[in-house]
């Protein structure tokens, strides 16, 4: 949030010289999708020069960090990216579980494997209702937020919440999932499929949809590696770089699934990118249902690091003390540090945790796929029209919590 | 516990030895992360070389950071995140400096992605880079007094002294 460095200058026209003009795009204007403000230099309706300027979301979530315990930061994960929750608490406790050096059982690793999938479905569904409204197409977000609401109580359902669920902790789950939800989610899975086809009919060969995204923000594959781009912005490019295949975690390496790739890296390539993701993720939802067993522990036994369950509580009074151990003072991992990367919606999402051999973290950081995308910004749209701006901030898919952390 | 290694599983360490004896101060493996701590004079050149070298060329450089380990002296640990995609090798740099000079090179022209993420090391961290085509505050607002994520800066802030208040009261219109 600082006073960016951009000036009215002249430039060369066809009838002469002229001055450029300075327009100040955000931080209320509804398609930047948050708090984003862009100072855009403009020749007639040619962008010039971006400058993009954040900071108007931020909340100091890692400064937040090294003042609670471990379990406790849990919370704060989910509101960065509001968008992906459980894919932020994934990322954190598999870094505190790496620095732990702990092992989380099979089922509790799959459960996360199903819900986080879930959660990038969600998430690609307001993508595309919050793009296509942006560029005009109105009924398509009423019906991505039909289906999201339904993912939406699925979690509520497993999780007791909608969107900051804090499910996933360090060691497992918080709790075991409720009877008949493994229903709950193959009635969605039965009806999503051909609720992808509907907003492809609305969509894929829709002339003023081709028009306003076909040849818009394109991005050589050389640029998007060298601005550090991850996600479906590198895949559009035509790199297959994946977490879930390139370095897999909780499990992902047992699942079969593709990674699309594409070749046109324009606002066209990454929106049929993200539908085959999409479809993608049912692959891997369907799969997960099937490897979770119905009875099975859902957190991995270690004492004075991840709570007993009740029932130990009552007999036990070891897992008492432990218990009471874990909430007050919390644990101590062992100094050292870790640094885990998952693929979010959005890209590759990192978590780097230190720790000097107290019960807080000496420093977190949290390597967020929207804010290192959006430095991509001004490469996408310098040189385009004004009306193009709004198709790529669309088509980075970023998200200000994320951003500004 | 963090171990010193002489031996590397990863292969980039050894390359990056027999390039040059001072590139490389020590090694650190731990649970499966390389960290390769280089002196704060050669890290541009290192990371030329991590990224033009025909071996190494580790070509996405995926997060920088830094951590204060104060009241320890050299205080500031930067640290590069660097992914070589085709051989999914990850190395990281970590590079000691000090809390007197807090001054290191730029990577930016080695990795244009590095651009942001050293505005915002700065922006929180306090620590200014050579050659940075761009250096100025990114999250927090210009006129912001000190760094936050210092540990001697408190958690809650500073937000009660009158001199920030007063310049907030007078450049509203």
């Amino acid at each position: 949030m600082s006073t960016a460095p951009v000036s009215t200058t002249t430039v060369e026209t066809a009838i002469g010289p002229a001055k450029t003009m300075v327009l100040n795009m955000g931080p209320q204007h509804p398609s930047t999708h948050g708090v984003l403000r862009i100072l855009l230099e403009l020749d007639g309706e040619t962008v010039v020069k971006a400058v993009p300027d954040l900071g108007y979301l931020h909340t100091g979530i890692e400064k937040s960090c090294e003042d609670k315990t471990y379990s406790q930061a849990i919370t704060l994960t989910d509101r960065m990216d509001y968008l992906n929750p459980l894919g932020n608490n994934l990322v954190y406790c598999l870094a505190v579980e790496k620095l732990l050096g702990l092992e989380v059982p099979k089922r509790a690793q799959y459960i996360r494997v199903l819900m986080v999938e879930l959660q990038r479905i969600s998430s690609h569904l307001v993508w595309l209702g919050t793009h296509a409204i942006d560029l005009g197409a109105m009924s398509v977000f009423l019906y991505c937020f039909r289906e999201r609401e339904e993912i939406l109580k699925i979690f509520e359902f497993v999780a007791g919440q909608r969107m900051m669920t804090s499910y996933i902790r360090i060691g497992g789950l918080a709790l075991e999932p409720p009877t008949g939800w493994v229903q709950r989610v193959e009635k969605f899975l039965a009806m999503m499929p051909s609720r992808i086809d509907d907003y492809e009919n609305l969509l894929t060969g829709n002339r003023i949809w081709l028009g306003r995204t076909q040849g818009v923000g394109v991005i050589s594959l050389e640029d998007a590696i060298a601005l550090s781009m991850t996600g479906p912005t590198l895949r559009a490019a035509g790199l297959a770089y994946d977490n879930r295949k390139v370095f897999p975690y909780s499990s992902y390496e047992e699942f079969d699934f593709e990674v699309p790739t594409r070749t046109d890296s324009d606002c066209f390539g990454r929106y049929m990118l993200r539908v085959a993701e999409m479809r993608e993720s049912l692959k891997i939802v369907r799969q997960a249902l099937g490897k979770i067993t119905p009875e099975g522990p859902i957190r991995t036994e270690a004492p004075g690091i991840v709570p007993p369950g009740r029932e130990k509580m009552k007999t036990e009074m070891e897992a008492l003390i432990y218990h009471f151990k874990i909430f007050t003072e919390g644990f101590a991992p062992p100094p050292g540090e870790a640094f885990v990367t998952v693929e979010s919606p959005r890209g590759e999402l990192g978590c780097f945790v230190a720790s000097d051999g107290s019960p807080k973290p000496l420093r977190v950081h949290f390597r967020s796929p929207s804010f290192i995308n959006l430095q991509a910004l001004p490469k996408l749209i310098e040189g385009q029209i004004l009306s193009d701006v709004i198709a790529c901030i669309g088509t980075i898919d970023i998200v200000l919590g994320d951003v500004d952390r | 516990m963090t171990e010193k290694v002489s031996q590397s599983s990863n292969p980039a360490v050894e390359v990056l030895r027999a390039w040059s004896a001072n590139a490389i101060e020590e090694v650190i493996e731990f649970r499966g992360e390389t960290t390769v701590v280089v002196p704060r004079k050669v890290l541009l050149s290192v990371a030329e070389r991590c990224r033009q070298d025909e071996k190494l060329q580790f070509n996405l450089m995926t997060d920088a950071r830094c951590v204060d380990c104060f009241p320890l002296e050299p205080r500031f640990e930067l640290q590069y995140n660097l992914v070589l995609i085709p051989m999914k090798n990850k190395l990281r740099l970590r590079v000691k400096v000090s809390g007197n000079d807090a001054v290191v090179d730029s990577l930016v022209p080695v990795w244009p992605g590095a651009n942001w993420l050293e505005r915002e090391i700065f922006d929180l961290m306090g620590i200014r880079f050579n050659g940075h085509p761009d250096l100025r505050r990114i999250l927090l607002p210009d006129d912001w007094e000190g760094y936050p994520l210092r540990k001697d800066y408190p958690v809650e802030g500073y937000r009660d002294i009158p001199a920030i208040a007063t310049r907030y009261t007078r450049s509203r219109p």
